[in-house]
């Protein structure tokens, strides 16, 4: 894993006590698009499972997901598609 | 209220459905931006593009007045929805149709 995806983890973990979090690094299906640098780790999608997001609306667990992620969203990473669900969301 | 904050406004008011957006919906610039084209497109909903690459005062503006750090973004009667993630959940769980018929828009 790179190291802006690690950090993206860390943050999630330690802020959020997720109980699933996986962090994706999609920047190679960007290469060359605007935002893509050579080295990669520009576009990412993190799943963040969290009980805190239990009867919250999806605007505010997205906004709670960018605000853990602001440096890294104003710095190296230029894309991040989010799914931020609740456990029970996830038991299909 | 600022000048490019006016501009915002008048620009959510001028539609029903409004979307900032990176190119056009014909010419969508980004994939995101143009999931929410496709989407809004297949469920008949009509709405007006505003493409923020035409103006830097705009792109940053956007964000700021939504605080909200990505774009797309979706406004349906002056009001924030959200971005690309959030519209595509809305349309997979089945809610967005009920959502904009509840807003009284009429889907083609």
């Amino acid at each position: 894993m790179g190291q802006v995806a690690s950090r993206i983890e860390e943050k999630l973990k330690a802020a959020l006590s997720p109980a699933h979090v996986e962090v994706s690094d999609e920047s190679h299906l960007h290469a060359g698009h605007v935002g893509a640098r050579p080295e990669g780790e520009t576009h990412f999608r993190v799943v963040v499972v969290a009980a805190s997001f239990e009867g919250v609306s999806r605007l505010e667990r997205q906004r709670r997901v960018m605000d853990v992620l602001s440096d890294e969203l104003s710095g190296p990473v230029h894309a991040l598609a989010i799914r931020a669900r609740a456990p029970s969301e996830e038991q299909a | 209220m600022s000048d490019i904050d006016n501009i915002i406004k008048a620009e959510i008011d001028s539609a029903e459905i409004v979307l900032f957006m990176k190119g056009t919906p014909v010419f969508p610039q980004c994939g995101f931006s143009g999931q929410v084209v496709q989407i809004l497109s297949h469920i008949g909903a009509p709405f007006k593009g505003v493409n923020v690459l035409e103006d830097d005062g705009l792109r940053d503006g956007i964000k700021t007045f939504s605080n909200w750090p990505t774009i797309p973004q979706l406004y349906v009667k002056g009001a924030f929805v959200g971005g690309c993630d959030i519209i595509r959940e809305m349309f997979e769980e089945g809610e967005l149709r009920p959502f904009l018929a509840e807003q009284g828009i009429e889907l083609d």
